[in-house]
């Protein structure tokens, strides 16, 4: 009854993760510039990491691969974010302008 | 049977980054799509340590994802300054070079 | 593990003139944490436990805590030992925050019409030290729809792909958590 529910979940987990991860690569094509693309790339992957290395554990059990499987989580989840700066910092001071919605409003103060 | 789906959804998801490092237009655009597509085979090593039974794949991609951050970090720095040795925009090193 | 922090400890004192250092304290504190964390991590990834192997990965390990030190690096942002605990909520919140996010931008790639309004917005942050801010720039970052593009000054440029998401960043919930998991600096 046990390993049933752990299954059920684990198979929600990685299919939430596998529609994240093409969700994400589709945006890559679909969205229109590369400051939006971003938001599609590197951070839908994130989520789609999290879920996917998550219903993987539950089919570990609760072993050393479950550990390895959550510390691969960590550092994915540590570097994209700092990669994903960097990505940012270095088009945005090499002059490459986003298209934005409305020029007037932005950048607005809190 | 699991994870031949999630081995599909994954390699779909690579082609469609591939895609995208292909059309460009800009360099960011693909250094954006190759970091995305380390990050799916990370996921793929994984899965398909899963598929073969043998977990000593998590190993592999837990390298992978490490060297997909410096990989990233070392182009973007390479395209910037077309030298991997500098920190900053430092005006004096700038000419020297 | 005492014996070996002290001689790591000491190479620092040599390597550190001029500059300011942590409380010595602080300092073995940190090397001796280090050992731990490195040798438990070395352990659960190696998953070998016979005496050879051991002996060669606590020898790994101190050679690493040994370069750290001597790199000078094991100050309280290389090593944040001092945010541990009240980091946990923090990420409970995070990933409710991310989760919630993610579902926002899949909404939007796949709508058919494509609605993105992206925007720049720039916002203060409270927080006191760096490390607070860098938290701060990429907790914004992780969460879809946002991201940040630069830090300067105690101010964030952020890049925003609907007006709901540059909303929520102006609400300014994610600047307060990070100031309270960041403390009294």
């Amino acid at each position: 009854m046990m390993d049933w529910a752990v299954d059920i979940v684990g198979w929600a987990f990685i299919l939430i993760g596998c529609f994240f991860a093409i969700v994400g690569a589709l945006g890559l094509l679909r969205l229109p510039d590369v400051y939006t693309r971003v938001h599609s790339a590197g951070v839908v992957d994130t989520v789609a990491a999290a879920f996917m290395l998550i219903g993987f554990s539950f089919y570990a059990g609760f072993s050393l691969v479950t550990v390895k499987l959550l510390l691969i989580l960590a550092f994915i989840f540590f570097t994209s974010p700092t990669a994903t700066n960097a990505l940012a910092n270095a088009m945005y001071s090499q002059g490459i302008k986003p298209a934005l919605v409305d020029e007037e409003e932005s950048p607005s103060k809190p | 049977m699991i994870f031949a789906v999630a081995t599909i959804a994954v390699v779909i998801a690579m082609a469609l980054a591939l895609v995208r490092a292909f059309l460009g237009p800009t360099v960011y655009d693909r250094v954006l799509a190759v970091n995305s597509f380390g990050t799916k085979t990370v996921l793929l090593i994984a899965v398909l340590g899963f598929l073969a039974g043998r977990p000593e794949f998590l190993d592999i991609a837990l390298l992978y994802a490490l060297i997909n951050f410096v990989g990233t970090i070392a182009i973007l720095k390479f395209i910037r300054y077309a030298d991997m040795g500098r920190a900053t925009d430092d005006p004096v090193r700038e000419e020297t070079r | 593990m005492a014996k070996t922090s002290s001689q790591p400890d000491a190479a620092a004192q040599g390597n550190q003139e001029g500059r300011q250092s942590p409380r010595p304290v602080d300092h073995v504190g940190r090397a001796l944490s280090l050992a731990v964390i490195l040798f438990v991590t070395w352990l659960l990834l190696s998953g070998h436990y016979q005496a050879f192997v051991v002996t060669l990965g606590v020898l790994s390990c101190l050679a690493i805590v040994f370069i750290t030190v001597r790199m000078d690096v094991l100050d309280h942002e290389a090593f944040p030992i001092h945010l541990t605990w009240s980091a946990v909520p923090y990420w409970i919140w995070l990933f409710k925050e991310i989760w919630i996010a993610a579902v926002d931008v899949t909404k939007v790639i796949l709508s058919p019409r494509l609605p993105i309004s992206p925007r720049m917005l720039q916002v203060t942050s409270t927080q006191k030290s760096e490390l607070g801010q860098v938290i701060y720039a990429n907790s914004i970052t992780l969460t879809p729809g946002t991201f940040t593009i630069r830090v300067f000054d105690g101010q964030l440029l952020v890049h925003a792909l609907t007006q709901e998401a540059a909303d929520g960043v102006l609400t300014g919930e994610m600047d307060r958590r990070v100031t309270k998991v960041e403390g009294p600096a």
